[in-house]
């Protein structure tokens, strides 16, 4: 399947336009509907757009993604064009903006085709909890392609879009990424802008980008990231040159190896190609470096209880009122909130409103809040100190490959422990990468690099110089 | 530990989600094992860090005191399930 760079030289070249993209992308789509990838498909928008794209490339003023198709994370308010975050509450929210992502693509003249599945309201790690149904992982539909951000993941993974936007809070980009042989950036928190990004946890979630190499999450990263006013936590920066930067070798990059996350729960086939892609990156001149992050078990609980407290928050805006589901023929104001929440919201999502609502009432604040973000410092200050050492920081993304259908929703514990590696990442605010390492019972296993806050090109060109090397992320599940 | 039933009645009502009896049981001991989860941190040496609520050292942006919005009433009123004479319509709250 051919990635960005390949797409961009053949639409100069004139060998394809972005029209013909475009339509093949949505026939694949159509073709692939089994995987459930997608809540909407819009040929009309597409089209449109792939006509303006086509138009600046013909009069050589193209930006680098012009005529590219890709696919939005249902969560990035599009305007004119449902948004509904995979939920009930939503199913028929046609947001009156675009969120700043969705501009910026735009403005790069990216080519959207539609509006990607995804677990609800950004909350879970199997794409199980959609409103719409399960995405299917496209090596093996019997699995889950991870989540949050699953439906960006298949879509991308099963050669229907060369990249797909995608939200990381806990680890919904690298995680389904990992799980569908692709690779999946989390950029530092507040590099992107948050305006029009459905809220799920305000202090953790970031905007980033799923797609088939670093080379090519460099060039969106590129289109995406940047300050904005709109959004109070946006980082007021200059970003770094990434696309630039990726042919920075790896001769005197430390990486640090940390032993927590290879702990007892990795499975034996995920510690081995993991290790045996830390040796590559040796061979290629980087020096392996073992390190201790020794708050790393405070993460999971310090996570489950942040998230869902800011959770809790962002989601008492949907009562019913202004706009999302109401339930019908309300007796009172209490019985429009309770009805509405309680026919529209799914089971995980409600769960953590409640553990959320829990955490912060009065006489429990100070020992769960409070005493989460003591951890949440404790978490954050161990890469600090690692960081000291070291450039980059890698472990296994996730502790398994993608696991079946069904095998982990009667339990929301083991769910919750399949982001174990990824949580504290999000908690420190840093950036972090899952690239394809190589396979366990011949499904995909990633590799998470982690780098010290807006570090990014580090992490791509340490991405990019493996992938020079390797041919792990060139796989695909269609051959 | 356990989570009785008033307790978790009490946290449904602020969340305003929807309690039966046959869901309660089972939501009480849902939530019981994540606080548990949570209660992990009870042991951890935690006292005198200071809590953190954003990775970075920002403070928030002031922006000057000027009217930047447009009137879009019309286009945000028509996401409302029940919108007459321009505001929002909800069930009688007094009396």
């Amino acid at each position: 399947m051919a990635d960005i760079a390949q797409l961009a030289q053949a639409l100069r070249a004139r060998k394809v336009s972005a029209i013909e993209l475009a339509r093949q992308s949505l026939a694949t789509a159509r073709s692939r509907s089994d995987l459930n990838a997608f809540v909407t498909l819009d040929e009309d928008a597409a089209l449109a757009a792939a006509q303006r794209a086509d138009a600046a490339l013909a009069a050589g003023a193209a930006p680098a993604l012009a005529g590219i198709p890709f696919v939005h994370k249902d969560i990035f308010c599009t305007n004119g064009i449902r948004t509904t975050c995979a939920s009930r509450m939503l199913q028929n929210f046609v947001p009156p903006y675009d969120a700043a992502v969705v501009e910026r693509l735009a403005l790069a003249q990216a080519v959207s085709i539609g509006k990607a599945n995804m677990d609800e309201f950004a909350m879970g790690s199997s794409n199980e909890n959609s409103c719409f149904g399960a995405v299917k992982n496209p090596w093996d539909v019997t699995r889950v392609p991870g989540g949050s951000s699953g439906g960006s993941a298949a879509a991308v993974a099963a050669g229907i879009v060369p990249l797909a936007t995608g939200t990381d809070t806990g680890g919904s980009i690298r995680q389904p990424a990992a799980f569908c042989g692709i690779t999946g950036l989390k950029p530092t928190y507040g590099r992107v802008s948050r305006y029009g990004m459905i809220a799920y946890a305000s202090s953790l979630d970031c905007a980033g980008v799923l797609a088939r190499s670093a080379a090519d999450c460099a060039a969106v990263f590129a289109a995406m990231a940047g300050h904005d006013a709109r959004d109070a936590t946006s980082v007021d920066r200059p970003c770094d040159d990434c696309v630039g930067a990726l042919s920075t070798k790896l001769q005197g990059i430390k990486i640090g190896v940390a032993r927590e996350y290879f702990g007892a729960g990795v499975e034996a086939g995920v510690d081995a190609a993991t290790r045996a892609a830390l040796r590559e990156f040796e061979r290629l001149g980087a020096t392996l470096v073992d390190i201790s992050l020794p708050h790393a078990a405070l993460a999971i609980p310090a996570y489950y209880v942040i998230a869902p407290a800011e959770a809790s928050s962002n989601l008492a805006r949907y009562d019913g009122v202004r706009y999302g589901h109401r339930c019908t023929d309300p007796q009172s104001l209490e019985d429009l909130y309770t009805r509405s929440r309680g026919e529209a919201f799914g089971a995980e999502v409600k769960r953590r409103i409640l553990i959320g609502t829990y955490a912060l009432s009065a006489g429990y604040y100070d020992a769960y809040y409070l005493r989460a973000q003591r951890a949440r410092r404790v978490v954050a200050d161990d890469f600090a100190e690692a960081f000291k050492t070291v450039d980059l920081i890698a472990g296994p993304t996730a502790p398994t490959v993608a696991f079946k259908l069904g095998e982990k929703t009667s339990d929301p514990l083991a769910m919750y422990a399949a982001d174990v590696n990824t949580v504290a990442v999000n908690l420190a605010g840093l950036p972090a990468i899952s690239i394809p390492a190589g396979f366990s019972d011949s499904l995909p296993v990633g590799l998470q690099l982690i780098a010290p806050a807006f570090a990014e090109s580090a992490l791509l060109a340490a991405a990019h110089q493996f992938q020079l090397a390797t041919d792990w992320h060139a796989r695909s599940p269609n051959a | 530990m356990a989570i009785d039933s008033a307790t978790v009645a009490r946290i449904a009502r602020l969340a305003r989600l929807p309690l039966d009896a046959r869901t309660s049981t089972q939501t009480a001991n849902e939530l019981a094992r994540v606080l548990d989860l949570a209660g992990q941190l009870a042991n951890a040496a935690l006292d005198g860090v200071e809590p953190m609520a954003h990775p970075h050292a920002q403070t928030l942006v002031w922006r000057a005191d000027a009217v930047t919005e447009s009137d879009r009433a019309d286009a945000l009123l028509a996401q409302a399930p029940d919108a007459r004479a321009g505001l929002y319509a909800v069930p009688k709250v007094i009396g």
